[in-house]
């Protein structure tokens, strides 16, 4: 995994609540055996219409989107299927995080395994966020810090083990399989 | 000295501690039963197989494929016929990854086959107790049985392939207490939207609720589970259900359910696992079962539901507005009376025999109105074989509707049973989101009664009209 810490760049700025997988990535695109090239399907029900042409209307077809790797949304994104599909369309696309006032369980910690930031801030935060479209906006790891458009730091949650993977480039699987001896002592007990 | 009243999420979660979690590091959960399927565990398998891994507990593993198969009845060599190459591929690409890593597999045709949260219980695989992990968030349908069951991502799906267990935080608990008794005509089905249109779909998020009261102990196994399925729908990663009477009776004898002397060891260690009397909940909601109707969604998440008999809300903000334009109804309207296009009986929330006989009730002597299309679709090889026993497939056959092979089928439209754009589906699956029936389609969220009842009246209609 690359090391994650410092994302600064202008928002998308995507004013819709409940923001589900099915909707991040639709359900049809699920039938490959990798991940590569997801992001080309990102909200592709949003972005295409029916015969595959780009709606100019919605935010991530404007040129003003281009090269922005911060989304700012509504309310309780990422809600819905369990589908990792949906962090890694992001992903392939070109965003490093996005900020809500609330993210699904899932797909949180799917992101956090993927270097994408899933950003909790409070309502005034993000209503500031909302009204400030395509403004730059700069996200420390580190620091657990999100630094608004008027110069403001607010702080957000983050796992502190997620953390320490970012920071340090390292993946959960090698952790859990540096524990060999104490799930093999858990075994040994529940075989008694 | 009595120790602390404790959740029935505590005991679980504390009896399948590997490690605590501490100031630096999540706990360390060990799992009992990891269920796979097709869609997303292909790039585990190919993590593992980077890293020169093995499968930790292949008895703990078990595997069918779903979502992406068809439910277009066999050919005349008896096998179900896969016209679409990227499906394909997915489902031999399972095959492959379980005959190499050692994994029981049903597969596509065998007669084992199914939806892996109706086969799981079915199989007596699913017990009380149980950590129960899978790559899909209804997952939570297993806590039915008193088990800690949740979705999980394909990381994690790799994870627990490797090492049986997975980093967690524990969440916090959230009681859904409903006492009373429903009336004639109202359901599992009812009663879970009833909640989800309360707490709103990000209004479990963070928690595990335990169903409790009356009405929940009053409910069948396969009841029970229809309410523990859509606890995703209300953001709660898992949803439970205290194990009793009711649970243990279902489970006797099943192949994989403890026998002999094992079974009453069990049965004895399972009789302590509901939640202590005095136990603290960081949450409760409280409902009535006896005032509550037939429930329906009109919107494009299972949140947005009401009464059959009610008025579409107004739109209350932006996105709220945004959902009716896409449902194409107007605030402030009954939704009863809507023309439907389509009705889809099945899916891991309601695919269960005892959902196909309350269908059955409706659509026997009765015939599918002209213009819609109904299908309905069992939730495992072994549901289709029972419902076939007792001619229930030729009750549906002979009204008009289409009886399929066991899958998600037209839940997740991604296996060739999809809506059209602009259709209205009366669906008994779990979702309305904006196509997830089929780009452009539009879904109402309802009972197998209730999808009945529109399939033969071709609109929104109450069923105890019909019943």
């Amino acid at each position: 995994m690359e090391r994650m810490d410092i994302i600064t760049s202008k928002t998308v700025v995507l004013p819709v609540e409940n923001v589900d997988t099915d909707q991040i990535i639709p359900a049809r695109f699920l039938k490959a055996t990798s991940k590569v090239g997801l992001g080309s399907k990102l909200f592709a029900d949003w972005r295409f219409d029916a015969e595959g042409k780009p709606k100019t209307d919605f935010i991530l077809n404007r040129p003003e989107a281009a090269g922005a790797s911060i989304l700012v949304a509504g309310d309780n994104f990422g809600c819905g299927s369990s589908r990792e599909h949906a962090p890694w369309a992001l992903v392939d696309y070109g965003f490093r995080a996005v900020i809500s006032t609330s993210i699904a369980d899932i797909f949180r910690n799917n992101s956090l395994k993927n270097g994408f930031i899933p950003v909790m801030v409070d309502a005034a935060s993000h209503a500031k966020l909302l009204a400030a479209p395509g403004a730059t906006v700069t996200i420390s790891v580190k620091d657990r810090t999100v630094t608004l458009p008027d110069g403001a730091k607010v702080t957000f949650p983050i796992d502190p083990f997620a953390r320490y993977c970012l920071l340090q480039g390292v993946d959960e699987l090698e952790f859990l399989l540096s524990q060999e001896k104490e799930i093999a002592a858990f075994e040994a007990r529940l075989s008694q | 000295m009595k120790s602390q009243p404790r959740t029935m999420f505590e005991k679980i979660w504390e009896a399948h501690l590997v490690r605590p979690a501490t100031d630096d590091t999540p706990a360390i959960l060990y799992v009992d039963l990891h269920l796979v399927h097709e869609v997303t565990s292909p790039q585990a398998f190919t993590w593992l197989r980077e890293r020169g891994l093995k499968v930790r507990r292949p008895e703990r593993t078990v595997a069918t494929m779903d979502h992406s198969t068809p439910t277009t009845p066999r050919g005349r060599d008896g096998k179900i016929p896969i016209l679409d190459n990227a499906a394909a591929a997915q489902i031999a690409t399972l095959e492959k990854n379980c005959a190499e890593f050692g994994i029981e597999l049903h597969a596509l045709g065998t007669d084992g086959q199914g939806i892996v949260h109706v086969i799981g219980p079915e199989m007596g695989l699913t017990q009380p107790g149980e950590v129960i992990v899978c790559g899909d968030s209804h997952t939570s349908t297993h806590g039915a049985f008193g088990a800690l069951a949740f979705g999980i991502g394909t990381s994690e799906v790799s994870h627990v392939l490797a090492t049986q267990s997975l980093l967690q935080q524990p969440p916090k608990t959230l009681a859904v207490t409903v006492e009373g008794q429903l009336r004639p005509g109202v359901t599992a089905k009812d009663i879970i939207l009833a909640v989800i249109a309360r707490l709103g779909i990000g209004g479990g998020t963070g928690h595990v609720i335990e169903y409790r009261g009356s009405a929940i102990r009053a409910l069948s196994m396969e009841e029970r589970m229809t309410v523990c399925n859509m606890s995703i729908e209300a953001g709660a990663r898992a949803g439970m259900i205290a194990p009793d009477e009711t649970t243990f009776a279902y489970l006797k004898g099943r192949p994989r359910a403890p026998q002999g002397a094992a079974w009453d060891r069990a049965v004895a260690a399972w009789r302590k696992l509901p939640s202590d009397e005095g136990a603290t909940f960081d949450r409760e909601e409280k409902f009535d079962a006896s005032t509550l109707e037939p429930m329906i969604t009109y919107g494009t998440n299972p949140g947005m539901g009401i009464a059959i008999s009610a008025d579409i809300p107004a739109p209350s903000n932006a996105t709220a507005a945004k959902a009716l334009a896409y449902m194409g109804l107007t605030g402030e309207k009954r939704l009863a009376g809507h023309k439907v296009d389509v009705v889809f009986i099945g899916s891991c929330t309601n695919s269960r025999l005892s959902d196909l006989r309350a269908a059955a009730t409706v659509f026997k002597g009765r015939k599918v109105a002209d213009g819609v299309r109904t299908l309905v679709v069992p939730g495992s090889q072994a549901i289709k074989k029972a419902a076939e026993a007792e001619g229930l497939d030729r009750v549906f056959t002979e009204a008009g509707a289409e009886w399929r092979e066991a899958g998600c089928s037209m839940c997740i439209a991604m296996n060739g049973d999809q809506l059209k754009p602009g259709q209205y589906a009366v669906s008994t699956s779990n979702r309305n989101f904006e196509g997830r029936q089929g780009a452009g389609g539009r879904t109402f969220l309802a009972s197998p009664l209730t999808a009945a009842a529109a399939a033969v009246t071709g609109r929104v209609t109450d069923a105890r009209e019909l019943i």
